[in-house]
């Protein structure tokens, strides 16, 4: 493919929505945008968003299926607010993804699909583009599937099966746009339909047809150049939130030396750290497709008990069904990993849609004064250091905890800089081998005879001589771990374990804020995926000429042992969540903080320019100042955010 | 470990038949009853059937010749799940319904140990139903001993999913509507590989069983009759009573024809098991009043699991009055822990050589794989 004498422009960032019908292959084409951008070399963050059913009824609202991707010369936090580039693949894909562009956005449509039964079935009355209503926007009708059929038609397909190769062609048409590099679609296509020869030269043929179409239209007189990101030094490779999360659990068993038992059921959106794990049996993960969420559990604490690293992996549902039996793990003072990757709820909820609204479930979830260590990953990267970290505490500690994932991070992706191996903690399961009560003839093995540091209890593994006991879901003595239903023994117990899950503090970080003037008045507290909308929100607050402190919560439970001095220190504090609120409740209850909310639960990540508002009223009420945000309060505002 | 009970099992597909225990240590030295017995004092009730199974127990597990340190007993909850705490070996007493679960985390994770699960009817049959069955088609190495007293015991006395229909208790004044579950019929229905049932009053028939099933690779579902001397007392008099168990016990003996009643002057029972050729089950006949080949032949070992479960169905679903006794099926084939082990070893084989440096070093060209870029 060669370079043509248009125009090209420079831009320093671009946001791209590809949507269609979710038979489409949206989430195929963004990917392969996506693989393209960041063998290019940009920045890039990403927002999938798909219905949950796998095939709504074609043609509908409910069945459109897109994928965002934000691109840019300059590190970028978030998926972006509004798109600059919709690809709508049928009426229903431009009803659905209208409202969020901004005036000017390009919009580029299949306009075969434009029938009058498919603009019936997308509550269109008028056909939109013979209309002045998308005036305001740069729009291109183009025929895709008409042009994919006639690119394709050498090799015989029906013309069903030749106009499903029509996403590769408007793949191709992006690509060509933003000057992306074609070569790893190419082998990505030649390898995925191998065995399907007619398919993969279709798919081929379709791609190549897009490129040569921008290339040779006069419809498309501009070619964009995003140039790569200067990033900090490293080898970088795209990677999503799951696959991150997996490789960490991975990681955490090798580092700890313990071989990796997984039991879990499938759900949704958690299922591919399963798909994941079964590929990696050669690092000695076992994975155990249960019969429900409480046998997977179930079977992970049992691994767990005979010298396993136990694992399971579920969603908000799957943690409620798991509930009593990591109330066992807590108990039993087992080490276990438990990962929640959240989605909207109550019930059933959004099952393919975000939100972080299991804190208070991961928190308190539980019969019982059942402390819980939670964990939680900032960005789709970030799970993979989050899962390590819940491995450390986990088996350092004896204990159950709660990896909080989420949605968005869990299919959103971003460039992640590979860690050194050598970097990554070393974990010491520390066996127990010896008794440890006692001398001579009388020694006996103590199960809850805890370590004076830690207050973790010997992890003493069947086939250990002389260290045969019991443990269980009753009530342990102090000590020597047989039932005990002494009062005062239960008094102990329970503040023992609390203190345990209170010393971990004692590893973790101070949590750190990122106040560049040191004089700022509001502090914005965030945990999770929402460190990308806040880290841009505060970026464009700042950029406006207003002073902000940021920061951001990895460990939940217990909290930074510095976190109740940080929060003193401002006069306002701000705690934006995909809930109504949970962390600001927690941090109300243990440091008596009017912490404000900033909630919303639409089962997308918050926007920046919402945030940047939100962020902007609060500095102009601690600061008794208006505070006007200009361009930097705008959505399409073009500069470095 | 072979019993007059069983016979030599067949084989389903599996190459080189293994014993349920054969990658468990061996004992260094004689054991005794002694040895497995904890300091924990027993806490049931006087009377109660879990005495005598807990000694049956302890006198058996001698005879295994493990070592003490590769057994590992769990139980969910319930009385019967008592039973860990009272055993030195290692034990977990666990959650309601779940012990078949976390036993499968253990038999999965570990090959050198043997696995023992003690349930009871509500926590096997009811809470835990789901994990019974999943156990058992999976077959995973484990030995289910669950003792079915056809009531709630710890939480003082409601009907369970074995007590029959109309049993008027706590928790339904005018009599269950609940029809029950033969544990037999649902293991057989659940694919299991060995099925039995026996009693807690008969030492010598139940430790012939625990032999069998512990030499049994797969998972191993042993009913036990257990009498609950507070809240159903006399369930299973009429198979205990010396009057009246000829003609209530139905034994099941591999390759013996199937007769039981009194005794005739030919040694055999005065009632024999035929096949009733209108349901395709068996029926009840006078021994006397049918042709000897016709008597069914029990077979434990028969792939087909039809007639293990036409036998099955002579279990009285009211008052027990008549039930068949002894391993109704015992079957070979492969079993999840053992193929799940052996994907994790080869895949680990083909990889390298599995230790520590080698898998740093893989982890290393794991995570930084696929589509690369390098910044300087």
């Amino acid at each position: 493919m060669t370079p043509t004498d248009k125009q090209v422009k420079q831009l320093d960032r671009v946001i791209i929505r590809f949507a269609g019908d979710s038979g489409d292959g949206m989430q195929l084409t963004g990917d392969r945008f996506t693989q393209e951008t960041a063998a290019f070399g940009n920045d890039l963050v990403t927002l999938p968003n798909f219905p949950a059913e796998i095939r709504a009824p074609q043609g509908t609202l409910p069945g459109v299926s897109s994928f965002q991707v934000h691109f840019a010369d300059h590190d970028i936090l978030t998926a972006g607010d509004a798109p600059d580039v919709l690809v709508a693949m049928n009426p229903a894909a431009l009803r659905a993804n209208l409202g969020d562009l901004h005036k000017g956005a390009t919009i580029i449509v299949d306009t075969h699909d434009f029938t009058a039964r498919n603009l019936t079935k997308a509550g269109y009355t008028d056909n939109p583009l013979d209309g002045d209503t998308l005036d305001e926007y740069a729009l291109h009708t183009v025929d895709l599937t008409g042009m994919t059929v006639e690119a394709v038609k050498e090799f015989g397909l029906s013309r069903k099966d030749a106009s499903r190769a029509k996403n590769m062609f408007a793949l191709g048409l992006l690509s060509w746009m933003y000057g992306r590099p074609t070569d790893p679609t190419t082998t990505f296509l030649t390898k995925r339909f191998a065995k399907v020869p007619d398919i993969r030269d279709a798919n081929l043929a379709a791609f190549q047809a897009g490129w040569n179409f921008g290339e040779t239209t006069e419809a498309f007189a501009v070619q964009y150049e995003v140039k790569p990101a200067v990033l900090p030094p490293g080898t970088y490779r795209n990677i999503t939130g799951n696959l991150a999360l997996a490789y960490g659990l991975v990681a955490g068993g090798v580092q700890a030396g313990l071989p990796v038992f997984l039991g879990t059921y499938p759900i949704t959106p958690a299922s591919d750290i399963l798909h994941e794990l079964s590929k990696h049996k050669s690092f000695g993960v076992t994975t155990f497709q249960a019969e429900d969420e409480i046998a997977g559990v179930g079977a992970a604490i049992g691994a767990s008990y005979v010298g396993h690293l136990g694992v399971t992996s579920t969603s908000g549902p799957g943690v409620a069904l798991k509930s009593e039996a990591i109330g066992l793990a807590v108990m039993t003072e087992l080490p276990l990993v438990v990962v929640d990757v959240q989605r909207g709820g109550p019930s059933t909820g959004l099952p393919t849609k975000t939100e972080q609204a299991d804190l208070l479930q991961a928190m308190f979830g539980r019969n019982g004064e059942a402390p819980v260590p939670i964990v939680a990953p900032q960005s789709p990267g970030d799970c993979f250091a989050a899962a390590v970290e819940a491995t450390r505490i986990a088996v350092t500690y004896r204990t159950p905890v709660l990896l909080l994932s989420d949605g968005y991070l869990a299919n959103g992706s971003e460039p992640w800089r590979v860690p050194a191996v050598e970097d990554l903690p070393v974990i010491d399961p520390d066996f127990a081998t010896e008794k440890n009560h006692g001398s001579g003839d009388d020694a006996e093995f103590w199960p809850y005879l805890r370590d004076d540091k830690t207050l973790a209890r010997p992890w003493a593994i069947p086939g250990t001589a002389g260290l045969e006991h019991r443990i269980g879901g009753l009530e342990k003595g102090d000590g020597h771990g047989n039932i005990s239903y002494d009062p005062a023994n239960h008094d102990f117990m329970v503040r023992t374990r609390q203190a345990k899950v209170d010393r971990i503090a004692d590893s973790i970080p101070l949590v750190e804020v990122d106040d560049p003037s040191g004089e700022a008045k509001v502090l914005i507290l965030g945990w999770g995926s929402t460190y990308g909308p806040i880290g841009a929100g505060v970026r464009r607050v700042r950029k406006a000429g207003y002073k902000v402190a940021q920061a951001h919560l990895r460990h939940l439970n217990p909290f930074p042992s510095n976190l109740g001095e940080v929060l003193k220190g401002y006069d306002k504090v701000l705690v934006p969540e995909m809930n109504l609120g949970q962390l600001s409740l927690l941090l109300r209850a243990k440091y008596l903080v009017d912490a404000v909310g900033y909630n919303h639960v639409r089962g997308l990540p918050l926007k920046a320019t919402e945030l940047a508002h939100a962020i902007g009223e609060l500095v102009g009420q601690a600061e008794g100042i208006d505070v006007e945000l200009g361009v930097w309060g705008e959505p399409t505002q073009k500069e470095h955010i | 470990m072979s019993t007059p009970l069983t016979g030599t099992p067949v084989q389903l597909g599996l190459p080189g038949l293994r014993s349920g225990t054969e990658q468990v240590p061996a004992a260094d030295g004689p054991q005794t009853g002694k040895d497995f017995t904890s300091d924990q004092e027993v806490r049931w009730c006087p009377g109660c059937g879990d005495y005598a199974v807990l000694k049956a127990v302890q006198s058996f597990l001698p005879d295994l010749g493990l070592r003490r340190e590769n057994i590992v007993f769990v139980s969910g909850i319930g009385c019967s799940s008592r039973f860990p705490y009272y055993l030195d070996t290692y034990g977990m007493h666990s959650i309601h319904g779940r012990a078949p679960s976390i036993a499968t985390g253990i038999a999965t994770a570990r090959e050198d140990l043997s696995v023992w699960v003690v349930t009871g009817d509500g926590d096997a049959l009811s809470i835990g139903g789901n994990h019974l069955i999943h156990a058992l088609r999976r077959n995973v190495n484990m030995t289910i001993l669950l003792f079915n007293n056809r009531i709630y015991g710890l939480t003082k006395g409601q009907y369970s999913p074995t007590s029959e229909t109309g049993k008027v208790t706590k928790s339904t004044p005018m009599g269950s509507l609940d029809h029950p579950f033969n544990p037999v019929s649902l293991a057989l229905g659940a694919e299991a590989s060995f099925v039995a049932r026996t009693i807690d009053s008969d030492r010598k028939h139940l430790t012939a069983v625990l032999a069998a099933a512990a030499a049994h690779r797969g998972t191993s579902l042993v009913e036990i009759y257990q009498n609950c001397p507070i809240f159903n007392d006399g369930a299973f008099d009429a198979i205990k009573s010396p009057d009246t168990k000829a003609d209530a016990i139905i034994p099941l003996v591999h390759g013996e024809p199937i007769t039981f009643g009194s005794t005739l002057e030919d040694g055999r029972g005065a009632k024999a098991l035929v096949r009733d050729t209108a349901t395709g089950g068996v029926q009840v006949v006078a021994t006397a009043d049918v042709d000897a080949a016709d008597i069914v032949v029990h077979d434990a070992h028969s792939p087909d699991p039809t007639m293990a479960f036409a036998i099955s169905r002579l279990t009285d679903s009211g008052y027990l009055n008549t039930s068949p006794i002894g391993i109704f099926r015992q079957v070979e084939r492969p079993t999840y822990d053992d193929q799940a082990r052996e994907q994790v070893t080869a895949a680990v084989a083909e990889a390298g050589n599995g230790d520590a440096a080698d898998r740093s070093a893989r982890l290393a060209s794991l995570i930084g794989g696929g589509d690369t870029w390098t910044i300087i």
